[in-house]
């Protein structure tokens, strides 16, 4: 049996394609981004400290409160938040805004970092794309990204006490679906469709929102 | 970039997105991505996911030093990890879980050929040479198999793939792929259980070739 993939919310086909880029939009004004967009790209662009301490100080804690969730102490939370603000400085020249949403881009770094320690060898992630010659950000696109984050966390925050929990572990990661059952103490199947239950939820709304 | 017809599930995309597989079948994924667009947006979408709930995780307070310790490493020397880049039909993901080696085959009959990458209790990973014409005996399977094709392409039940297609194996599908004519068929697999051989010979070798 062949599957295809696609029954999970697609954020990103959400996002419209900019076919022919807006010169106008991307010389004359740019459209209001989030702040955290703003800071990422100063850092990126110029290594910006203050944008990097604005970014500093909105998700250090967002990624500590996110990481002892995993059953991690708050000691070694600190230590990989360490690593990942660490991480992100560096690797800022990697940051693609009309690829990612710069909470999506650190989700993933620091679902990275925490794997590395936990294994020997690190973590298998796909190629770089090779980066076209630098061409002008696409102001368009990148509100487009920053937007669809905002719906994403709206949708997250309309889901029920259950649902959201459900959600968290099948993206926090490193508990299988019988270890979920085992923290819990609920019974495999109720988790599984407890799970199911909220992406169906969270592509409902993203639908509600697509027009 | 080659057009690739049959892709990861979209429940294996989100498991690696939160580190919730091994690491043989983290390097056939992140294999799969490095070739196909489409499941690169769609583990995007994912991240989007998991950087939305980063988003609205609580802020949990962090200690007053670490700010302080992330900025006084800002300019200090860092190595970056080793980046593996794609060696001829090999996708980097693959060179690195080879230790940036080359395959070192093992016949084992019938032409087959097949290079163990790694070989532990969570499962296994390989890569699989078959000669154009060629079957691989009928085998089904204890759990899952993820099969990537990187050289030629082979056919069975289910149909054909070709270079970046997955075909995903479980316990429902019994099956005799045969390599297409044309150049050999070269395919990544990986597995987290044995497969179960039909013909009676074929599974007294089976521990003698760990597959």
């Amino acid at each position: 049996m062949t599957q295809q993939c696609f029954d999970i919310p697609y954020a990103m086909t959400l996002t419209p394609i900019a076919v022919g880029r807006e010169r106008k939009l991307v010389t004359n004004k740019r459209p209001k981004v989030s702040e955290q967009t703003e800071w990422m790209l100063a850092v990126r662009d110029s290594r910006d400290r203050d944008a990097f301490s604005h970014l500093f100080d909105y998700f250090a804690p967002r990624l500590k409160g996110f990481i002892i969730k995993t059953g991690v102490s708050g000691a070694q939370a600190e230590e990989i938040v360490q690593d990942v603000m660490l991480t992100v400085w560096r690797k800022s020249a990697q940051f693609d805004p009309h690829r990612a949403q710069v909470s999506a881009w650190i989700y993933q770094i620091a679902r990275n970092r925490q794997i590395d320690m936990m294994r020997k060898d690190a973590r298998p992630i796909p190629e770089e794309l090779k980066a076209e010659p630098h061409q002008e950000d696409d102001a368009m696109q990148i509100l487009a990204m920053d937007q669809e984050a905002q719906k994403l966390k709206h949708a997250i925050s309309k889901l029920s006490k259950d649902q959201r929990v459900a959600i968290e572990q099948a993206y926090l990661g490193e508990l299988t679906h019988q270890e979920i059952s085992d923290q819990s103490g609920v019974p495999l199947g109720t988790i599984k469709s407890r799970i199911r239950l909220g992406l169906e939820r969270l592509r409902l709304e993203l639908k509600g929102l697509r027009s | 970039m080659t057009h690739v017809q049959h892709h990861i599930p979209d429940a294996m995309l989100k498991a690696y997105a939160s580190g919730n597989i091994s690491p043989h079948f983290a390097t056939l994924v992140a294999a799969h991505i490095s070739m196909c667009e489409i499941c690169r947006v769609a583990l995007g979408a994912h991240e989007a996911v998991g950087g939305a709930l980063l988003d609205v995780t609580k802020a949990v307070d962090v200690s007053s030093s670490l700010k302080t310790d992330v900025f006084s490493k800002l300019d200090a020397p860092f190595t970056p990890k080793p980046v593996f880049d794609r060696s001829g039909i090999y996708p980097g993901p693959i060179v690195q879980a080879m230790k940036g080696q080359e395959p070192r085959w093992k016949s084992l009959g019938m032409g087959i050929r097949q290079h163990i990458i790694s070989y532990d209790k969570q499962g296994s990973l390989r890569l699989l040479y078959i000669p154009a014409g060629q079957a691989v005996p009928e085998h089904g399977h204890n759990g899952l198999e993820l099969t990537l094709v990187l050289q030629g392409s082979f056919s069975d039940e289910t149909g054909q793939f070709g270079v970046g297609d997955v075909e995903v194996g479980d316990e429902d599908l019994a099956h005799v792929p045969t390599a297409d004519a044309g150049p050999p068929c070269i395919c990544l697999a990986a597995t987290d259980a044995s497969l179960r051989f039909a013909g009676l010979i074929p599974r007294m070798l089976q521990p003698i070739f760990k597959i």
